[in-house]
């Protein structure tokens, strides 16, 4: 269940939530895992150009933020962000044709797994290195608030990105200046292979928000009825002008930190184990069963999306190659295309 | 003689040289226990514990400012950023206090510091993890840039900056990481400022960076096979620039073509041309000039594996320089 922090209040699961909307946040975990078990196997086939960071356990927050998003509300992206991708609206078309480096991906086939750039729905770019989303989501919101939009900006990032001085740098920055965003720690106890309490004396990072004078609430990362709640509440202050808040949403990827990486060393089988019990999809699967949808409502989903991501892989198979000459176009805005 | 890959290399000349000085200590991320994402480190942390090979957070800024405060005070950082991309985050203070500590106190003041980085597109990991970087530091009084491009010359270069007591950047090509080579049994040392003629010949003087040494050297070979003769140097460091060896073999070939996958504005071939124009100008019979990557970032897909110089493109540019 979730926890409360600083008189943040959440209340019980699925209240206010029409049945639709409920298999909408199914449908959306759904894509992400879909789409990344998908390209879990063309790694392994050969066909992916460079890494390839999957979001497979972590699927419930991307999806119970970005439910609260509209699309020109903002989100800034890591390199694990194929999840915040689908989540705020590209297509699993858009994201399998990029990281086959085709010319349909949705950066063109320039970008791959961390460069992914959907900027017409508020996809503003996942991103190679590690921080930059938390300032870059600030300053976003800097210009909505200057343009007197009720706009918002969301930043996601890892635990491995607390210890950034980007984290300190943007946080205070939002929160002396009474900025539109929300801050999204992923905090899946890992950064890469070194563990979070390594990292830091203080792994309680919604805690730290009280040094920053804003709210911090943590949210169990597997439960995407508790992110939506907590994430709602959240962006309603952002959009109402009382500032940012600080999400801590405790999670846990259960691949490896990038395909073709080794997964042993630093983690045990048996705490992988007890993550993949708490499975943020098959979890809301049973809440559903429980009472919300009925077993035909969820199977139809699941016709559909492996249906869907099907057709993605055989649309990124058949797709062209990007033009050469795309290379150098657009490193300077009159520089063509 | 035996023979070695190059990160073997560069990690033999690292754990030579902390067991002959307590000061030197890793920080980097994954280098401790994990031996780095590289194998810079692999095996070290073993012999020499987890304050000697630090893990760090994602704290770029936070421990290369950290290095230079502990160099200033005697110790012997090693900063391993795995990608050279990740050092940018650090570059204020790199270029404030790193680079101008010694200046600034008068010499009273050392600045023992290695910073160590992969470079280069390779198999391109995109935008963020392909940079080379090294113009900027050549730029900057301070700083010394090593370039390797085969295991001995890791090892020996290697050594010699674990002795500097300057800043240096080690820079290690994705592509040459696992070239092996011989490498001597006996301790040596490379100076800094000592090119290295990779292949003598009298045609066409070709200067080379990192990768491009051994594509050049295969470029080489399918000329002579025409009967064009290439002299290939490779400077090894570019700060300090071994001007003298590039003066002498244009002396001799008349012609120079510089091959560096870095973006071409500002960088090694355009200061390597501007100093052969001042002192070797009577030498040349063709103008200077220069192969480059392509002047954008770098783009995943495998179509773009070319944006860097490859071994027929270097081939056309000698053949094109050849018939000016
Ligand atoms: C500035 C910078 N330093 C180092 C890296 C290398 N790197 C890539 S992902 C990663 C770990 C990130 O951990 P975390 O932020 O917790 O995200 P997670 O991978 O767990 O989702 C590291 C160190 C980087 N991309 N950028
Ligand atoms: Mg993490």
């Amino acid at each position: 269940m979730a926890k409360a922090k600083l008189g943040v209040v959440i209340e019980k699961p699925a209240a206010g939530l029409s049945k639709e909307q409920l298999l909408d946040l199914y449908r959306q975990m759904l894509i992400i895992r879909r789409t990344e078990e998908q390209l879990i196997r063309a790694y392994q086939a050969g066909k992916i150009h460079g890494a390839c960071h999957t979001y497979v356990g972590e699927e419930a927050v991307a999806t119970g933020v970005c439910a609260h998003l509209r699309p020109d509300d903002v989100v800034f992206s890591t390199h694990r962000g194929h999840g915040h991708a689908l989540a705020k609206g590209v297509t699993p078309r858009e994201v399998i044709a990029e990281l086959f480096g085709k010319a349909t991906g949705v950066s063109g086939g320039i970008g791959g797994s961390m460069h992914l750039f959907k900027p017409e729905i508020g996809m503003m770019g996942s991103s190679g290195i590690v921080g930059p989303s938390i300032t870059m989501a600030a300053g976003a919101a800097y210009t909505f608030k200057l343009l007197k939009t009720n706009r918002i900006s969301v930043a996601f990032f890892g635990d491995g990105a607390v210890s950034n001085g980007s984290f300190h740098e943007g946080i205070n920055l939002a929160t002396v200046w009474g900025l539109p965003v929300l801050f999204v720690c992923e905090n899946n106890m890992y950064a890469t292979e070194v563990p979070f309490n390594q990292a830091t004396k203080n792994p309680d990072v919604a805690s730290r928000a009280k040094a920053y004078g804003l709210p911090g609430v943590a949210v169990d990362g597997n439960d995407v009825l508790a992110i939506y709640q907590a994430a709602g509440e959240a962006i309603q202050r952002a959009r109402g002008g009382e500032g940012p808040t600080l999400l801590e949403c405790r999670t846990y990827r259960t691949r490896a930190h990038s395909e073709g990486m080794r997964d042993t060393g630093y983690r045990t089988a048996e705490e992988i184990a007890e993550w993949k019990a708490r499975d943020p999809i098959a979890r809301f699967r049973d809440v559903l069963l429980g009472g919300l949808a009925s077993e035909g409502d969820v199977i139809r989903i699941d016709e559909e999306i492996k249906i869907m991501v099907e057709e993605a892989t055989a649309f990124a198979d058949s797709s062209p190659w990007p033009d050469k000459a795309i290379l150098t176009q657009h490193v300077y805005s009159d520089s063509g295309g | 003689m035996r023979e070695m890959t190059f990160v073997e290399a560069a990690r033999e000349a690292l754990a030579e040289e902390m067991a002959r000085n307590p000061a030197i200590f890793v920080v980097g991320e994954g280098i401790g226990a994990r031996g780095g994402s590289f194998n810079t480190t692999l095996g070290l942390y073993d012999l020499y514990g987890p304050e000697r090979l630090r893990d760090t957070p994602i704290s770029e800024r936070g421990f290369t400012a950290l290095c230079t405060g502990a160099a200033a005070a005697g110790g012997r950082p090693v900063v391993d950023f795995m990608f050279i991309d990740f050092l940018a985050d650090g570059f204020g203070d790199l270029f404030n206090q790193t680079s101008k500590l010694q200046w600034m106190s008068g010499g009273r003041l050392k600045m023992p510091i290695l910073l160590r980085g992969c470079i280069g597109v390779a198999k391109s990991n995109g935008a963020h993890h392909s940079g080379n970087y090294y113009p900027f530091f050549m730029h900057i009084p301070g700083f010394r840039v090593a370039i390797p491009a085969s295991p001995r010359d890791a090892k020996g270069l290697m050594k010699t900056a674990l002795r500097s007591n300057d800043p240096v950047l080690f820079l290690e090509h994705k592509d040459v990481l696992m070239l092996r080579g011989p490498v001597p049994e006996e301790e040596y040392l490379i100076p800094f400022g000592e090119a290295s003629v990779a292949r003598e010949g009298k045609d066409v003087t070709v200067v080379a960076i990192a990768a491009m040494v051994p594509k050049t050297l295969k470029a080489s070979e399918e000329l002579a096979k025409e009967g064009v003769s290439v002299e290939v140097i490779d400077p090894r460091t570019v700060a300090p620039l071994d001007i003298d060896t590039i003066l002498a073999s244009v002396h001799k070939t008349g012609r120079l073509l510089i091959v560096d996958e870095d973006f071409a504005p500002c960088g090694v071939g355009a200061e390597i041309a501007a100093q052969v124009m001042a002192r070797g100008f009577d030498d040349l019979d063709a103008p200077v000039q220069r192969l480059n990557g392509a002047f954008a970032p770098a783009a995943t897909s495998a179509v773009f594996d070319n944006m860097v110089p490859q071994v027929p493109d270097i081939t056309k540019a000698v053949r094109d320089l050849l018939a000016e």
